[in-house]
């Protein structure tokens, strides 16, 4: 097996693994760094967020309400010394993307504009139109090209990490167009993976964001932390799952119900604000998990509008007048036009909640450095808590940046200390990372289809580990998955060829999936209280006596992870009770 | 909402397929898929790949036109699968190839590696006219300043432009629609001073001398970038520069 030598490789080449790249680059620019990812850079899912980027930049805000927000936001299960770095590097990070050219959006006076959003009681999200992330990615990218130390390899497909003498020493990789698999052999490993919503049957997630990075480093050791924590963002559309941006609210749009009342005041975000004038962290503009779980809550009293795709509610943007809608939202306006055939200008749009964004992942510290010595993680495949237990949106785009180049510098540090490895040990690990691909070709006997084991767990998933959950269905979520994982060791390869075969890449995703959705499952059956996202109907409130705590699951061969809990770091803000009523008190 | 956006529709996928392994060369395929109205090519192929035929080769991620991945030819026209819908293709057969002018790596996979070389050869990053760091706060940009390059910032490198260009067909030299579109986004840009490391690059023959002006490339973008209009613009600036330079080079530029 070819061996590439490097002295820190970075899985996923999305907005935090070229971050992170560029971080190298140019703050350690005499290290070699590999940049492995199954997609071209471009193409990865960074480029499908809408809204913007959170950083304090104006005179009327503050880092303190940048914290406060988050941290409630997050039902107070973020760890507040993680968000203290972010915000403060915020700022920073936005300002190094218009630097390298970002399109930010602009005040008349050339100074850059901020939207208002979800959650957040002053505006301060960074965009460029609607088209935030796709550009913050293709800055980057663009960016990165000027850097000769930064090595590609586009269409590599991570397998394993090689793991001896207690720490990361690199990893195996299939070249998609050979279908060989390659060595890489690097002082550190930084995952860059993204998120795993692909788990779920109705998501507004890309094909690609299968939670390879999450599993990878969970099947090597390193725990997954929170991962029953899933966002379901408020507005997708009902056939396609296709995101519209919470931007819409954050410009005037409204949510109604099938008899054009704004519900959401019968769920704690009122009073009513005037229509078209958004009022923030109030009605359309709470937060996420508030807002979809309102929506869940109409279409069980019977209030929600039925539709060709089944119950939705209504998102009204006319009043927003198609100059205001062409400016601020015409990715929006073409994405409805394409996939409902339905105009936003002249018609209201219906949605539903979908699956959006794993506020968990690979346990990191505040220095983006996992339990595992030698990987560091960063992006939505990490989780160093900045998210608690709701995401406030527009605050991911910026924890790419952030801990992107905080995930470099760990790695640079480490690099330069790091001992020689034992060759032979990570040779033979290598070889059996190859002898699984080889088997899988050469198996003949194998009955389960790769389509038909995703069709049960999407079915699973959609069914105990949604909006709102019950011990009963996690419990039968879980079951079901440890079945699935099961009979995953015995599926079948259509597909024999070595050159860009995806029926074994769509194998292998397939199986960190479902190493993934087990690890939500299982985590969600424990935790007995609701909390942000994690709504439980049998244990409906938040215990903070015995669930102020990050749980933490390990892996355990095919049985089911086992689960641990880690403490919450509490700095300044004490549990509190989240507040949404705007000015009411 | 009672319409036929959920209606029932079997279409039959001519599809090119290759593999390298055991294919003395491309062959078509024909598969007869169950679809519904409202779908996208994208969906009808998926859905190929999960019920019939899983050695089905090809890209796509994020489903919202915006990744850049599933772009392919659609009975003869470049576009992206996620964008193409079945409701403009009243006929019962599709015919789906993979980018033309491109090399096949297999079935609609295609390979990639010019595109990405020429993109790199333009420099598409911000070479900063007048340096500033980052704790000096940003560099003021107007929004009519922004306006004069927005348009080619839009650009998701699906390449299917490449695939439209008459003249990236009979010269694969031509940097291209996509890669100038992209320079000309930097030169445009109040905060660059790096067009005359560009202009080395895109200003030869190899570069927009080569195009003729069909217009085939803004007509196939998806995402109007216009890039004929890029390249109109960068042969008009690029005139300019060489009258400036013999003729009037007592002017300073």
């Amino acid at each position: 097996m070819e061996t590439i030598q490097t002295d820190v490789a970075i899985i996923g080449a999305g907005g935090a693994g070229l971050r992170a790249a560029i971080a190298l680059a140019q703050e350690s620019p005499k290290l070699r760094i590999a940049l492995i990812s199954k997609v071209y850079p471009m193409r990865s899912h960074t480029c499908a967020a809408e809204g913007g980027a959170a950083g304090v930049i104006k005179d009327n805000d503050s880092f303190e309400q940048h914290f406060h927000d988050t941290v409630g936001g997050g039902d107070w299960l973020c760890d507040q010394d993680a968000v203290d770095y972010h915000i403060h590097e915020a700022p920073k990070e936005l300002m190094q993307l218009e630097h390298w050219g970002c399109p930010w959006n602009r005040e008349d006076n050339g100074s850059v504009a901020v939207r208002p959003f979800g959650g957040m009681k002053i505006e301060r999200t960074w965009f460029a139109a609607d088209k935030s992330g796709f550009h913050i990615l293709h800055t980057l990218f663009q960016t990165s090209l000027q850097f000769p130390q930064i090595q590609r390899y586009d269409e590599y497909f991570a397998t394993d990490l090689l793991v001896d003498d207690g720490r990361c020493q690199g990893f195996t990789a299939i070249e998609m167009k050979s279908g060989s698999m390659r060595r890489f052999k690097a002082g550190a490993v930084i995952i860059a993976g993204g998120g795993a919503s692909r788990m779920f049957p109705f998501n507004t997630n890309g094909a690609i964001k299968t939670g390879d990075g999450m599993a990878m480093a969970y099947r090597a050791g390193a725990p997954l932390k929170d991962m029953e924590f899933v966002q379901y963002h408020p507005t997708g559309l009902p056939n396609t799952g296709t995101l519209l941006t919470e931007a819409c609210r954050g410009e005037g749009g409204v949510l109604l119900n099938k008899d054009n009342y704004r519900f959401l005041q019968d769920y704690g975000m009122g009073p009513e604000t005037p229509k078209g004038q958004p009022v923030l962290k109030t009605m359309e503009l709470g937060p996420r998990d508030r807002v979809s779980q309102a929506i869940w809550g109409e279409m069980q009293k019977g209030r929600a509008v039925d539709t060709p795709w089944g119950k939705c509610v209504w998102l009204d943007l006319r009043h927003l007048g198609e100059k205001k809608i062409n400016e601020r939202l015409p990715f929006v306006r073409d994405i409805c036009i394409s996939y409902l055939a339905m105009d936003p200008v002249h018609e209201m749009i219906p949605i539903v909640p979908v699956v959006h964004y794993m506020m968990g992942g690979i346990h990191t510290d505040t220095k983006a450095a996992t339990s595992l010595p030698g990987l560091f993680a960063a992006g939505e495949c990490a989780c160093v808590s900045i998210n608690g237990a709701n995401r406030l949106g527009s605050n991911s785009l910026v924890e790419i940046l952030v801990f992107g180049r905080r995930a470099a510098l760990s790695a640079a540090e480490y690099v330069a200390a790091a001992k020689p490895g034992n060759e032979a040990a990570l040779v033979a690990q290598a070889d059996a990372s190859q002898a699984r691909i080889d088997e899988l070709f050469a198996r003949s006997s194998g009955t389960e289809s790769i389509a038909g084991l995703r069709k049960e767990m999407h079915e699973t998933m959609g069914d105990g580990a949604g909006i709102y959950r019950t011990q009963e269905g996690l419990a039968k979520t879980s079951a079901k998955l440890a079945e699935l994982r099961r009979r995953y060791q015995n599926i079948k390869l259509h597909d024999k060829s070595r050159v860009y075969n995806t029926d074994l890449l769509t194998a292998l995703e397939l199986g960190n999936m479902l190493d993934c959705a087990e690890a939500v499952a299982v985590s969600g059956r424990e935790r007995k209280e609701s909390r942000g996202a994690h709504q439980r109907l049998d244990f409906t409130a938040r215990d903070d006596d015995k669930y102020l705590r990050h749980s933490m699951a390990y892996f355990n061969g095919l049985e089911p992870p086992r689960i641990d809990y880690r403490d919450v770091v509490i700095t300044t803000s004490p549990p509190g009770v989240r507040d949404y009523s705007g000015e009411k008190k | 909402m009672t319409d036929n956006r959920l209606a029932a529709r079997q279409i039959e996928l001519e599809i090119l397929r290759y593999d390298p392994e055991k294919d003395q060369e491309p062959h078509f395929e024909r598969y007869s898929v169950p679809c519904i109205n409202e779908w996208c090519v994208l969906d009808a192929l998926n859905h190929l790949k999960d019920s019939i035929d899983p050695t089905l080769a090809y890209r796509w991620s994020c489903h919202m036109q915006v990744c850049g991945s599933c772009g392919m030819m659609i009975n003869g026209e470049p576009k992206l699968a996620c964008k193409a819908m079945l409701r403009d293709y009243p006929d019962a057969v599709i015919r789906i190839e993979p980018l033309a002018h491109f090399p096949v790596e297999r079935d609609l996979v295609s390979v990639a590696d010019d595109f990405m070389d020429k993109l790199k050869r333009v420099k598409p990053y911000l070479i900063p006219g007048k340096v500033r760091v980052p704790t000096e706060g940003e560099y003021k940009q107007t929004p009519a300043q922004l306006k004069r390059y927005r348009q080619f910032a839009m650009c998701i490198n699906c390449m299917l432009c490449y695939a439209a260009c008459p003249e990236y067909g009979l010269q694969p030299k031509f940097i291209g629609p996509a890669a100038i579109s992209l320079a000309h986004r930097y030169n445009q840009d109040s905060r660059d001073g790096g067009r005359d490391e560009r202009q080395e690059e895109i200003a030869t023959n190899e570069g927009v001398w080569e195009c003729t002006f069909v217009g085939a490339c803004s007509e196939v973008c998806p995402k109007h970038v216009d890039p004929a209009a890029a390249l109109q613009q960068v042969k008009v600036a690029s005139t300019v520069d060489w009258y400036l330079e013999h003729f009037m080079s007592w002017v300073k530029k």
